[in-house]
């Protein structure tokens, strides 16, 4: 009986090093997101209006039938723009691509897809990133990657490269598009 | 020519240690004294080759010899000699040589200081602290060599984090290593009393300094840090519960809990194997939580991942020295005899409650650190974080009794104790602190009733410490001036700590009860009122410092007082922006006195209704200081506690007389 209470740390210790031995294999720069596998949550945005093609505004049953891709960016964000190119070419492969300005004013974001071009089929304001809150969005450049069934399959964090879109993205969309 | 110097000493240094930690434990075991007396001499050897390296790197950074890599990544020509020279530790790799360098010094003090510990037992902890060094020189060696050589060389550095290049920095992380290092001497006492299977008074006694030579400087670095953070990062906060300072906390707690247990076995020869555990207990957090943050399993500043190597060699320590160590304890801890009995009301009794409660305080702040971590490992999509909720749902409940037991414990007397005579020891204080919180409830009103109830807590402690000296200068006809002169330089300690504590407890409370802000745009000339200041902004301008650029807004605060005339002051507050490492820092204007700080940060310019303005954040925190100042209480205590002569002569020779045989030599 005594024995056990002595051995009581070193069995505390052999678990904690056993925790510590799956937390070192973890990268911990990676951001799992909560939605995965499960359907976008509902959000009926108004649009951002007279930006050309911005469409009447996005509400999340837009996104299913086809799978697509759904683009978090705002006029102020500074890696938006480098990621710009990546999503015009998206677009012009043929694959949809919707916009949620987060917290921009919409004036800002026309002037923004006016200056650069709008690669979205619809572009969204949230303009008090309420709806960003339900998406679980941490900073903006941010895409999910929705199935046929309003299901989110995957969540890049940052702008997406040529590299990714051709190596994970792209093959992953074509994946989505083959599913029954 | 100096950083291959200096590789070149640190191999000696670790071929040093590798003699030290196996040859005294041979003598001691064969009972050789010419192989236990080398420990001490290769002690001092190791300490000298590590304090040459040291000085040898803290050279290269003073040239600015950007061929050394670390150099180039973290010092810059324009940086200021002392943040140059302070860079030296304010990384990784020059960190982990601060770290062996603290370690060998320790190593050599124990060589040379402790000449009244038997001959047998030196030398185990001489091999002990060596293996140590072994570890963590191969650690520096093997996996992050502070002298790499950069090729080709450049021509300016990359500069230090400016949020480090303070004064702060450079004295908060050798307080702070001195005290998570100072914890290896009592871990290697505790691993040696296991070998030696005896843990009695004396054991104890020369234990004793080492614990509060890392106590005292631990209780100062927690404070320092608590308020470099409250005046650099610019938003008054102290404590913000982060991974990083929850490991430095919770070698504290046990820390300080070492530091009472370690009493009862002085002093009653009793809770020897709870005292053995507390003390591996100490620094193997001090290893985990250093290291763990540090490497970047709970932070993602750095990450484990990028560098499997040294996270592998890290956890392989911790194994090698914890698990070994408690290993040990299950073995051979149940062999020690328990010591002598005590009743239910007795100082053993409150010690051993104040051990549990710190050891429960630990143990919750623990999992709030380590939750992520194990939550990861047992579901991976989960990434969470604990935040302060946590900590003061769970915190608070568990330090308030611990806090109401700290004036009572002294108060008791050894062995056994009634309570109706502690009650009557204690009712005039009771009372006191009791209308003290009625008072302090009606004044500010029942909303504010924590706030108040802490201060009465606060001022319990204050009186308990004042108490223990009140209670040792009464003699039979009122106040004796012998006894105030023998009173030992501990009892002035136990008092100075207990009260300082206090300070500490009634300065949280008024910080989290009544601390106010406010956030506004204003333009030059404008007077905006807070709490009982009224600050005006006066000017806006641009300064340029030795490596940065400055925007300053130039504040007047008027401050009604309690007596007579407004206390009227200027502040500057800075924003600094360094073109090097393209950072910017705060700097708050802080305006102190002893009830209160005004702490006035700006922000951006920004366009308020009424046209263009500046951002400003104005805080009132009152009786702040006293937390840091009931932190630097403490450590005096502790200080003065260390300088008792008891510690300096030889062991007591009337405890093992006056017990019936070796109470805590092995049963077998």
């Amino acid at each position: 009986m005594n024995r056990i209470v002595f051995l009581a740390p070193v069995i505390a210790f052999i678990a904690l090093v056993g925790f510590f031995g799956i937390g070192l294999t973890k990268d911990p720069k990676e951001l799992p997101s909560q939605l995965i596998d499960r359907p976008l949550p509902t959000f009926d945005l108004p649009g951002i209006a007279a930006a050309p093609g911005g469409g009447p505004g996005l509400a999340s049953v837009t996104l299913k039938g086809e799978p697509a891709l759904l683009n978090i960016f705002a006029s102020w964000c500074a890696a938006c723009p480098q990621e710009h190119p990546v999503l015009t070419r998206i677009s012009a492969e043929g694959f949809p691509v919707y916009g949620i300005a987060w917290k921009d004013k919409p004036q800002d974001s026309r002037d923004w897809l006016t200056k650069w071009g709008n690669p979205y089929r619809a572009t969204a304001a949230d303009e008090n990133g309420r709806t960003a809150i339900d998406l679980g969005v941490t900073g903006v450049p941010e895409t999910f990657i929705v199935d046929k069934a309003g299901r989110v399959r995957f969540k890049q964090i940052g702008p997406i490269s040529p590299e990714q879109w051709e190596a994970t993205i792209k093959p992953l969309m074509a994946k989505l598009r083959a599913e029954a | 020519m100096y950083a291959e110097i200096g590789h070149f000493a640190l191999i000696l240094a670790w071929l040093t240690a590798l003699a030290q930690a196996v040859l005294p434990m041979v003598g001691a075991v064969r009972g050789d004294t010419a192989l236990m007396a080398f420990g001490r001499s290769a002690a001092q050897v190791q300490a000298i080759l590590i304090i040459f390296a040291f000085g040898l790197l803290m050279a290269c950074f003073g040239l600015a010899d950007f061929s050394v890599e670390l150099v180039a990544e973290h010092a810059a020509l324009n940086q200021p000699l002392a943040y140059r020279l302070a860079a030296t530790w304010g990384n990784h790799e020059g960190s982990m040589l601060l770290w062996v360098l603290i370690l060998a010094l320790f190593g050599a003090g124990i060589g040379r200081f402790g000449d009244n510990l038997p001959p047998s037992l030196q030398a185990r902890v001489l091999s002990i602290q060596a293996m140590i060094s072994v570890a963590f020189l191969a650690f520096s060696l093997f996996t992050s060599n502070p002298f790499s050589r950069l090729s080709p060389a450049p021509l300016d550095g990359a500069e230090l984090n400016p949020l480090l290049q303070d004064p702060g920095l450079v004295f908060h992380p050798p307080l702070l290593y001195l005290g998570y290092v100072g914890f290896s001497v009592t871990f290697s006492f505790a691993v040696a009393a296991l070998l030696e299977g005896r843990a009695d008074a004396a054991w104890a006694r020369w234990m004793r300094p080492w614990v509060l030579a890392a106590w005292i400087p631990l209780t100062c670095g927690i404070a320092l840090g608590s308020f470099w953070a409250y005046y650099e990062l610019g938003w008054g906060g102290w404590w913000f519960w982060d991974p990083v300072e929850n490991a430095s906390l919770m070698p504290w707690l046990l820390g300080t809990a070492l530091l009472h247990s370690a009493i009862v076995t002085e002093k009653r020869q009793a809770l020897a194997g709870w005292t053995i555990l507390l003390a591996i207990l100490a620094f193997s957090l001090s290893l985990i939580g250093t290291f763990l943050v540090r490497s970047g399993i709970l932070t993602s500043v750095h990450a484990f991942a990028v560098d499997p190597e040294r996270g592998v060699f890290i956890l392989a320590m911790i194994i090698g020295s914890t698990g070994t160590a408690l290993g040990l304890f299950a073995w051979r801890a149940p062999l020690l005899k328990s010591g002598a009995l005590f009743s239910g009301v007795s100082r053993e009794a409150g010690l051993t409650l104040n051990n549990l409660f710190l050891m429960a305080v630990t143990a919750v702040v623990f999992l709030g650190t380590f939750y992520p971590v194990i939550m990861e490992a047992v579901s991976p999509a989960d990434k969470i974080s604990v935040g302060p909720p946590y900590y003061n749902l769970v915190f608070v409940p568990l330090s308030v009794p611990l806090l109401l037991l700290v004036t009572v414990g002294p108060m008791l007397a050894w062995k056994r104790d009634g309570l109706g005579r502690v009650g009557a020891k204690l009712k005039w204080p009771l009372l006191a602190t009791l209308a003290l919180a009625a008072g302090l409830v009606a004044l500010f009103g029942l909303a504010k009733t924590v706030a108040a109830l802490g201060l009465a807590l606060g001022f319990w402690l204050i009186l308990g410490g004042a108490l223990v000296l009140a209670r040792r200068w009464q003699g039979a006809a009122g106040l004796s001036l012998r006894l105030v002169r023998t009173t030992p330089a501990a009892v002035f300690g136990m008092a100075l700590a207990h009260a300082g504590l206090g300070v500490t407890v009634a300065g949280i409370s008024t910080m989290s009860g009544f601390a106010e802000s406010k956030i506004l745009v204003m333009r030059e000339g404008e007077t905006a009122a807070l709490a009982t200041m009224k600050v005006t902004l006066d000017r806006v301008g641009e300064a340029q410092g030795p490596n940065y650029q400055a925007f300053q807004a130039h504040f007047t605060v008027r401050e009604k007082s309690l007596f007579g005339a407004d206390s009227v002051r200027n502040l500057d507050s800075e924003r600094r922006f360094f073109p090097v490492s393209r950072n910017q820092t705060t700097e708050a204007g802080i305006g102190t006195s002893l009830l209160g700080n005004s702490y006035i940060a700006i922000g951006d310019q920004q366009n308020g209704p009424r046209g263009p303005g500046l951002v400003v954040r104005i805080y009132h925190h009152p009786l702040v200081g006293w937390i840091w100042f009931g932190g630097l209480m403490m450590a005096m205590g502790g200080a003065a506690s260390l300088a008792d002569r008891r510690f300096r002569i030889g062991a007591p020779l009337r405890a093992p007389a006056r017990s019936a045989g070796p109470l805590l030599a092995p049963a077998e």
